[in-house]
């Protein structure tokens, strides 16, 4: 059975790529759209490359933010701005079979997972040509190896199921699923994480904890551990106080390769915060708080390891390549 | 052999033809084979794929949806349709959006099936038919069992296509033998198949011929086969001639047969066992009269049964659910009545 299980898939399609339906990339602004200095040069460190991805999502984030503030784009955004060593960390050891199931908060991990920026920006500037044409917008994006919903807790059991069906298929595959502090507030996370260890699935839950969830502060949402709640299921919990990528992408190594072993499922907890608002311009929080917290942000943290100048080139690159990407996108129908 | 045999043939066939599908439910797994013993002897046969699960019914139609995302054939069983609460945010925001929120670049071909309905006196909370909360989801199919749909054909319809699917099946299906119509009969009555394009088939059945009958009576599930006896006795007993239409799916529904049959005998009753208002019957009667207006004799009756909880003793949930005396009180009604216009 697990022998014949890939017959039907095709060969190049990935663990939950599209099953029907026109090329993703057929549809994309720019099909198979990759940019090296957003995403990496051939043989840069991986210092550099990693501070690349994360200005890259920063800049990204900000100049979305920049064009709502135009009125150029509709509904609503999660900028994830103070999270993105996450991401990238996270995304350093996946492979294109592997899958990432996101949420609400899901561009970084989007765009770590993929590059693919006009995709995305054209997707919540609501496009045709967006991912997902526009249906989807800020929330709810599909590519081959990624996909996010906006309903807390919801995405936990998919992403278990994408994990069952990488140990039917004898796979190594892994399966990936980001949540939140405000996560830990929905009941079928709990079934999900029960059936999982049960199983022992090939699921990584990554549970970026930023300390709020909306407008409430995790003091007033959460009784007990944190921690305690994936241990008590027998999930081994790596628990990282951190915004340095090179740490996070150190604990993340070992969590992707224990669950790709088959060690069954794992949980990456990661406390973090973040330092824009919840969506748009609604942040009561105190202003003192989030300002000592910048002093902490993976940019400057990560930043460290690098020159002035190396910072400022791949500043500089990232700020242009994202402008054309606006150029472009802007440009579409 | 009995609705439950054959429903247990069908996913036994299902299991062995397609390496893509996959069981879950609660209690599925040998020895016990379900708590309707539909499940029975699927996981001796099939362990990898055939998986008994905790009491998470949530979890269960969430990984379903997973296994669905990366190209598998899940069918899940909800033990108790009541338990269908508990499935409802996986099914409206997730299963049923993926396909059409991702722009088609991914499918989610879940099929959830729910034992369902009374009669039984489980009381409120393990006898209800609440899948009118989920008709009119976009993108879901709700599709209900019944003794003249043969559940081979309607799984293989399931398995051809990409939409998820909600399968009720009426638990006093179970212990009765199939009816499927075969030569144009069904018992004593005439039996013809008819179907919009790409749509399963709604089962006609009538005494005599369409022409002939005074009304036209819609119903599904145990109800339907309730409706055929209150059919055939009132031909046999009255020469009262009706037409029951028996459809597989609820929604999206077929209309072409029932606009066939309705535009002929100009009188529809619908007949359904969930809590009456808003729902199959009222949204049937809603578009045939938009749509028959004028070929209408009279107001559609809608039977469903009593909007409160569904007592436990037998004399209290008799009078709650539908049964064949309010069915056959509107059938009688409907073919007496003419409005003059």
């Amino acid at each position: 059975m697990v022998s014949t299980a890939t017959s039907w898939r095709g060969p190049a399609a990935p663990a939950s790529g599209p099953a029907t339906g026109p090329d993703p990339t057929g549809s994309a602004p720019v099909p198979g759209f990759r940019d090296e200095r957003l995403t990496g040069r051939p043989g840069e460190s991986d210092e550099l490359r990693l501070y690349r991805r994360m200005r890259f999502i920063r800049r990204f984030e900000e100049t979305l933010l920049a064009l709502f503030e135009e009125g150029v784009l509709n509904g609503t955004t999660h900028a994830c701005i103070g999270q993105e060593a996450n991401a990238v960390a996270v995304m350093e050891h996946l492979i294109a079979e592997d899958h990432v199931f996101s949420n609400h908060r899901c561009h970084g991990h989007y765009l770590a997972r993929t590059g693919d920026a006009p995709g995305l920006l054209a997707e919540i500037m609501g496009k045709e040509s967006g991912v997902c044409r526009g249906v989807g917008g800020s929330q709810h994006i599909c590519a081959p190896g990624f996909k996010s919903n906006g309903v807390q807790g919801g995405i936990v059991p998919a992403a278990a199921g994408i994990a069952l069906a990488a140990q039917l298929d004898g796979a190594s595959r892994v399966s990936v699923v980001f949540i939140g502090d405000g996560t830990l507030g929905e009941g079928l996370l709990y079934e999900t994480l029960n059936v999982a260890a049960l199983w022992r699935l090939p699921l990584l839950v990554v549970c970026e904890d930023n300390r709020w969830a909306q407008s409430t502060p995790v003091a007033v949402n959460l009784a007990g551990s944190m921690a305690g709640r994936f241990t008590a299921f027998g999930i081994p919990v790596r628990e990282i106080d951190s915004t340095d990528v090179m740490e996070l992408r150190a604990a993340a190594g070992a969590e992707v390769e224990a669950v790709r072993g088959g060690a069954g499922p794992r949980v990456l907890l990661v406390h973090t915060y973040r330092l824009c608002h919840h969506s748009k311009s609604d942040d009561e929080r105190p202003a003192e708080e989030i300002a000592a917290r910048w002093p902490l942000e993976p940019l400057v943290v990560h930043g460290r390891r690098l020159t002035d100048a190396q910072r400022r080139t791949v500043d500089d690159e990232v700020d242009s390549a994202v402008a054309e990407v606006v150029a472009t996108v802007r440009a579409l129908p | 052999m009995i609705f439950a045999k054959e429903l247990n043939e069908t996913l036994r066939a299902c299991l062995s033809a397609d390496p893509r599908v996959v069981v879950l439910g609660e209690d599925i797994a040998d020895p016990y084979g379900g708590a309707f013993k539909v499940t029975r002897g699927l996981s001796t046969a099939f362990p990898d794929r055939v998986r008994t699960t905790p009491i998470s019914e949530g979890a269960i139609a969430g990984i379903s949806a997973g296994l669905a995302l990366a190209g598998y054939r899940p069918i899940a069983e909800i033990m108790f349709g009541d338990f269908l609460t508990l499935v409802f945010d996986q099914v409206v925001n997730h299963i049923a959006k993926y396909q059409a929120m991702y722009a088609d670049q991914a499918t989610c071909p879940v099929v959830v099936r729910a034992p369902s309905g009374g009669h039984r006196g489980y009381g409120p909370t393990h006898s209800q038919s609440l899948e009118k909360h989920f008709l009119g989801v976009p993108h879901l199919r709700v599709v209900a069992a019944s003794l003249v749909h043969d559940p081979r054909a309607v799984f293989a319809d399931f398995l051809a296509q990409d939409s998820p699917v909600l399968y009720v099946e009426h638990k006093l299906l179970y212990p009765q033998h199939l009816d499927v119509p075969d030569g144009g009969r069904s018992g004593d009555l005439l039996a013809t198949r008819d179907a919009g394009p790409g749509m399963l088939p709604t089962v006609c059945l009538s005494a005599v011929p369409r022409e002939d009958c005074v009304a036209t009576v819609l119903a599904y599930g145990y109800q339907a086969m309730l409706a055929a006896r209150v059919v055939e006795r009132l031909a046999v007993e009255e020469e009262i001639f009706v037409e029951l239409l028996v459809p597989a799916q609820l929604a999206p529904m077929d209309w072409a047969p029932v606009e066939r049959s309705v535009g002929v005998t100009g009188r529809l009753v619908t007949v359904e066992e969930g809590a009456g208002g808003w729902s199959w019957g009222t949204e049937v009667a809603a578009t045939v009269s938009r749509r028959l207006f004028r070929e209408l004799r009279s107001p559609v009756e809608v039977v469903a049964s009593e909007p409160t909880v569904i007592p436990s003793s037998k004399a209290r949930e008799s009078r709650v659910l539908v049964g064949e005396s309010q069915i056959e009180a509107a059938v009688r009604a409907a073919a007496a009545s003419t409005v003059v216009r």
